[in-house]
């Protein structure tokens, strides 16, 4: 059987195992973005607060991720609990870099003058620092979905959903007449996959920053 | 208090376009944490209202720290502030600054907003309805002289930076906040486009008369501007607080002077303008004037030179005796073309230097259209300079006068009061 043959007789379970590999990364890009700002707003002002979420954010990335969902299995359990966990923490890092180095990077003396203008906290950081941060936060979304994208797929060895699945099976009964194939369209789909969420985030790039700062 | 007494109190002016508010600073101090020195000490000031105060010092002097001070994006650490007599050292300072508006260095306009949007923001902070924002965007457009329809949909970086900074001034005075705060507003742009923003404010000034607290570091900006300057030196330290024709003929102290810099009769004549000097009539003929009377009017002696006008009686050549002769007779090709003339609104040193490139050693003076009203010359300009000088110290001899009859006044009703108090409680 060949790979077209292959895609055409399992082509709805491919499809379920994409969608579902797409929204679990999606879920997990969407908790990650707002805790990521949330820690990038509570840190940034202060040297050490942020310098130690930096940190912390990426000593978690340094932890491979088989180990980590292994670590994950005897405390959540099989399955979603561990994909989760696992995808959200990994996300974290690009997001609260970027976060902290975009509010960090707000020209004071607009701060300045939106303080001067009488602009309270909240309307401060809403209405002035937050977007003038979000190119850069937008890229750090940005690489932590591609990033997802890859470890997802790890998700399967805690019998976690999505394409992961089909190339541990591949892997599994390697020497069998499909097992390339499997490898194969889960790893295609995979990429299929990041260069639509990457079209889309262009897309979100456009719609969002305004046009007074975008390069 | 205050929500609705400050939307109100806003709304209301905004109506009747009041002057500005009196400002007293009183032992206004600021001692940052770890220092000895306080950045800026015991700063006692009054500002009336409508006036256009200037703190003027070296850099470092605690100029901008008293500035912000006033609407307490510094924390002043002793002393009091109040506007129009309301002690706001204590008030929240987040509706203290929607009532003072704030126009610093390089406009500080939002980069992602657009110029509309910008100028919108403390409309829309205060509460005012959708349509009043929009009519009021357009008026502030209009105001500082920016076609609305051009303008408001542009962002910032669409724009020069002159441009800039009268979008910057119309967000500051969109709420119509009876105190202005300018922080080095010009100091970023370059010295054309400065010239024509300062002649801009001293336009707006003149029509909606605020309290306006304006800090630079040049002093020529500081003559151009005030009513009023302080001059600092270090910690806030006020040498000297006076008119600018004051701190010109008198300054108070070796450190005023050093700062006001060498030439102090030169700029005294920023300070007086065409119009309050003499201006001279001048023998004069027009081109529709047949050649032969212009010849007569040159040979019978009562002057050597003519001013030749045109059609519309503006000044054209400058004609001398014998040019005509020259030229064979041809108006065209006798005499010397009038370089440059002045307004009854040019400042006495734009004259002065009419005066000096033009040969003929004298300039037209002309009205709207450009039609010739008189001239000024040299001799003019010497007397009246000398005039202004004599006057400026007379002024400012009296001026020290009063001050120390008022301190002597004050001492003497202090000592008074106190007795009065003491037979009271006797009683």
């Amino acid at each position: 059987m060949n790979f077209w043959d292959y895609l055409g007789s399992r082509h709805e379970q491919l499809l379920a195992d994409a969608f579902q590999h797409a929204s679990a990364v999606f879920q997990c890009m969407v908790i990650a973005t707002l805790l990521g700002i949330l820690i990038g707003v509570v840190t940034y002002r202060s040297e050490w607060a942020g310098n130690l979420a930096t940190l912390t954010t990426s000593t978690i990335l340094t932890v491979p991720s088989l180990a980590l969902i292994g670590l994950l299995i005897p405390i959540v359990g099989l399955g979603v609990p561990p994909t989760v966990i696992a995808l959200t923490l990994y996300g974290l890092l690009p997001i609260v870099r970027n976060s902290i180095v975009g509010l960090r990077g707000v020209d004071p003396a607009l701060v300045d003058a939106a303080k001067g203008i009488g602009m309270s906290r909240t309307a401060r950081l809403f209405k002035v620092e937050l977007p003038l941060a979000w190119p850069p936060i937008l890229t750090g979304i940005r690489v932590s979905t591609q990033m997802l994208m890859g470890i997802a797929a790890i998700a399967a060895y805690a019998s976690g959903p999505g394409l992961g699945n089909e190339i541990f099976r591949g892997i599994g009964s390697l020497g069998s007449k499909n097992a390339l194939n499997q490898v194969l369209a889960g790893t295609l789909g995979i990429v299929v996959l990041a260069l639509l969420f990457d079209a889309a985030y262009v897309l979100i790039g456009r719609l969002t920053i305004s046009r007074g700062i975008r390069v | 208090m205050s929500e609705t007494t400050t939307t109100e109190a806003a709304a209301a002016s905004a109506v009747k376009q009041t002057t500005g508010a009196t400002i007293e600073l009183e032992n206004l101090t600021k001692r940052y944490p770890g220092s000895s020195e306080p950045a800026v000490e015991a700063v006692n000031m009054e500002i009336k209202a409508g006036e256009l105060v200037i703190f003027v010092g070296p850099s470092g002097c605690g100029k901008s720290t008293t500035l912000k001070m006033i609407n307490r994006l510094i924390e002043p650490t002793g002393g009091r502030i109040r506007i129009d007599g309301e002690d706001v050292t204590d008030m929240d300072p987040v509706k203290l600054r929607r009532k003072v508006g704030y126009a610093i260095q390089s406009s500080g306009l939002f980069p992602h907003m657009t110029v509309a949007q910008n100028i919108a923001l403390v409309p829309k902070m205060i509460g005012w309805s959708k349509p009043r924002i929009k009519d009021r965007v357009e008026e502030m457009l209009d105001l500082v002289g920016l076609d609305p329809a051009e303008f408001r949909g542009r962002y910032p970086r669409q724009l020069s930076g002159g441009q800039q900074q009268r979008v910057g001034v119309a967000r500051a005075l969109a709420a119509d906040p009876p105190v202005l705060l300018m922080d080095e507003p010009f100091g970023a742009v370059d010295p054309i486009t400065r010239d024509h923003l300062q002649d801009e404010l001293i336009r707006l000034q003149h029509e909606l008369h605020k309290t306006i607290v304006f800090v630079t570091h040049d002093f020529d900006e500081a003559i151009k501007l005030g009513d009023r300057i302080a001059v600092l030196r270090e910690r806030s330290h006020i040498a000297q607080f006076d008119t600018p024709e004051a701190i010109l003929t008198n300054p108070a102290d070796d450190f005023v002077s050093g700062f006001v810099g060498a030439g102090a009769a030169l700029k005294r004549l920023n300070l007086t303008r065409v119009r309050d000097v003499e201006v001279r009539d001048y023998p004069t003929v027009t081109v529709d004037d047949p050649l032969q009377e212009i010849f007569n009017k040159l040979r019978d002696g009562t002057t050597n030179e003519l001013l030749l006008l045109d059609k519309r009686g503006r000044p054209y050549k400058w004609l001398r005796r014998g040019d005509l002769m020259r030229a064979r007779g041809s108006l065209a090709r006798a005499g010397s073309l009038v370089h440059d003339t002045v307004t009854r609104d040019a400042t006495l040193r734009d004259a002065l230097e009419a005066v000096l490139t033009e040969s003929a050693g004298r300039v037209a003076v002309t009205g709207r259209r450009g039609e010739y009203t008189g001239v000024v010359d040299m001799e003019t300009l010497m007397n009246s300079v000398h005039e202004l000088l004599e006057q400026d110290r007379l002024d400012a001899i009296e001026h020290q006068h009063d001050l120390q009859d008022q301190r002597a006044e004050q001492t003497h009703r202090a000592q008074e009061g106190e007795g009065a108090g003491f037979r009271e409680e006797e009683s």
